[in-house]
C-alpha cells in the first residue's frame, strides 16, 4: 500500500469514527485504535499515539462549549487532573515495558466494559448533603443550573472518586482513548456530583489527561507524523460534523449499531491479544 | 461593583472572575485546535505531494527518530520546513493546548490569591511539562 492510499483510509476511518462517536455520545478514540490495529497492521503503539492527539482535538471543541454554558466545575476538574495527569504518565510508561498484545488484550476487555455500562444519566440533581471534609476544604461546589437560583451541589467521597481519577487516567495513557465514561462515573457515581456537571467537567479534564500521556508518547517517538496526521484530522472532522447533526439524527439506532460493532472489535482484540498476535 | 453594596459583596467579583476565566479558556481551546489543525494539513499536504507514491512502514516499529521526538528537534525541524518536522510541530501545539489552558487557570488563581488552587494547578502543569521535556535532562 502506498503512503497516499494509507493516509486516505486512515483518513476515511477516522472520519467515520469521529462522527459516530459524536453522535452516540460514546466517543471515537474507542474504535480507531481497533481499526488501525485490525484493518491496516498498525503497530498498536503508534495507533495508541494517534489516537491520543485525536482525543485532544475533538475534547477540546466540546469542552469549550459546556465551559461557556457554564456547567464546568473548573476547580473541581483542576483537582481531579493531579489524579489523572499522574495516571495517564503511568499508564504512558506502563505501554512502553509491556507487550502489544497485553496492551490489545487489556483494550479489549475495557472497550466491553464501555458497551455493557456506559452511563446512561439523567440523575436527579441532589441536595448538598456531602459532608466530607476534604470536600469542604477544597471548595467542591457549585451550583446547577448555573447562575442565580440554581440548586447547591457538593461533591463527597473525594478519596474513592481520586482513585477512579488515577485509573482513568492509567487506562487513557494506556489505550489511547479518553477514559470520559470512567471520569464521569467517578464524579457521578462515586462523587454525587450532578451528571449534567459530571460529563462537562470530564470532557474538560480529558484533554489535560490526554496531553500529559501525549508528551510521553512524543518524546519516546512513538508519535509517528504519517499516521497521526490523517487520523487526527479525519476524526476532528468527523467529529464537527457530527455535533452540528447531532439534532437532526435519531441516535438511538445508530448508538445500538456502534454498540455491536464496538462488541465485535472488543472480542477481535482480546482474541488476537491473548493469541499472541501481536508480538513481533 | 463596589465593596458597600449590601446585598451582594465580594463573592460576585469573584463570580465575574471566574466567568471572565471560563471565556478565555474557552477561547484558548478552540484557537489551539484551529490552529494546530491548519498547521498539520499544511504540513499534510506537503508530506503527502513528496512521499505519497512510497509504500508504508508502520506494521513494524521502529521508533521516531531523535529529532521528531523532542521539542527543540521538532521545533528547527519545522523552522527548516521539513515535511515530517510540521507535521510533528502541528501536533505539538495541539499537545500544548490543554497545558496552556492548565497555565491560564494557575494564573488566574495567582490573581485571585486562591493559594490552595494556584498550587494544585501548578503541580498539573509541572506533570505536563515535565512529560513533554521528559530526555532532556
Amino acid at each position: 500500500m502506498t503512503v497516499l492510499v494509507f493516509s486516505l483510509v486512515a483518513a476515511a476511518i477516522a472520519f467515520l469514527a469521529g462522527l459516530i462517536g459524536s453522535l452516540t455520545g460514546l466517543g471515537g478514540g474507542v474504535v480507531i485504535v481497533p481499526a488501525l490495529v485490525l484493518g491496516l497492521g498498525v503497530d498498536i503503539r503508534y495507533a495508541v499515539g494517534a489516537a491520543l492527539v485525536s482525543v485532544i482535538a475533538t475534547s477540546s471543541g466540546a469542552a469549550a462549549a459546556y465551559v461557556e454554558e457554564g456547567y464546568t466545575n473548573l476547580r473541581l476538574g483542576m483537582f481531579l487532573e493531579l489524579a489523572t495527569t499522574a495516571g495517564a504518565l503511568g499508564g504512558a510508561y506502563l505501554a512502553s515495558r509491556v507487550s502489544p498484545s497485553a496492551i490489545a488484550t487489556v483494550f479489549g476487555i475495557v472497550l466491553l466494559a464501555v458497551v455493557l455500562f456506559s452511563p446512561r444519566g439523567g440523575h436527579p440533581v441532589r441536595s448538598p448533603s456531602g459532608t466530607d471534609r476534604l470536600a469542604a476544604w477544597l471548595r467542591l461546589e457549585g451550583v446547577l443550573p448555573p447562575g442565580e437560583g440554581g440548586m447547591p451541589y457538593r461533591a463527597t467521597r473525594v478519596g474513592l472518586g481520586f482513585a477512579l481519577m488515577v485509573l482513568a487516567g492509567v487506562l487513557s495513557g494506556l489505550l489511547g482513548i479518553g477514559s470520559g465514561a470512567m471520569k464521569v462515573l467517578a464524579m457521578d457515581w462515586a462523587m454525587r456530583v450532578p451528571y449534567k456537571v459530571s460529563t462537562a467537567t470530564s470532557n474538560f479534564m480529558i484533554g489535560v489527561t490526554a496531553a500529559a500521556s501525549a508528551g510521553y508518547y512524543l518524546t519516546a517517538g512513538y508519535l509517528d507524523p504519517g499516521l497521526t496526521m490523517p487520523v487526527m484530522l479525519g476524526v476532528l472532522a468527523g467529529a464537527l460534523i457530527g455535533a452540528r447533526l447531532l439534532r437532526r439524527v435519531q441516535t438511538r439506532a445508530l448508538r445500538m449499531l456502534f454498540q455491536a460493532v464496538v462488541f465485535v472489535l472488543a472480542l477481535q482484540m482480546i482474541y488476537n491479544g491473548v493469541g499472541g498476535r501481536f508480538l513481533r | 461593583m463596589t465593596a458597600t453594596d449590601p446585598i451582594r459583596p465580594a463573592p460576585t467579583v469573584h463570580a465575574k472572575d471566574a466567568r471572565r476565566l471560563e471565556r478565555q479558556v474557552a477561547w484558548l481551546l478552540r484557537a489551539g485546535v484551529t490552529v494546530a489543525a491548519i498547521v498539520v494539513l499544511a504540513g499534510g499536504l506537503a508530506y503527502l505531494v513528496r512521499y505519497g507514491a512510497e509504500p508504508v512502514q508502520l506494521g513494524v516499529f521502529r521508533g521516531e527518530p531523535e529529532v521528531l521526538r523532542s521539542v527543540p528537534g521538532i521545533v528547527s525541524e519545522a523552522a527548516r520546513l521539513g515535511r515530517r518536522g510540521c507535521i510533528q510541530f502541528g501536533l505539538l501545539l495541539l499537545i500544548a493546548t490543554p497545558v496552556l489552558r492548565v497555565a491560564l487557570a494557575c494564573l488566574a488563581f495567582v490573581r485571585q490569591r486562591d493559594w490552595q488552587y494556584a498550587v494544585i494547578s501548578a503541580i498539573v502543569l509541572a506533570t505536563l511539562v515535565a512529560s513533554l521535556f521528559r530526555g532532556l535532562w
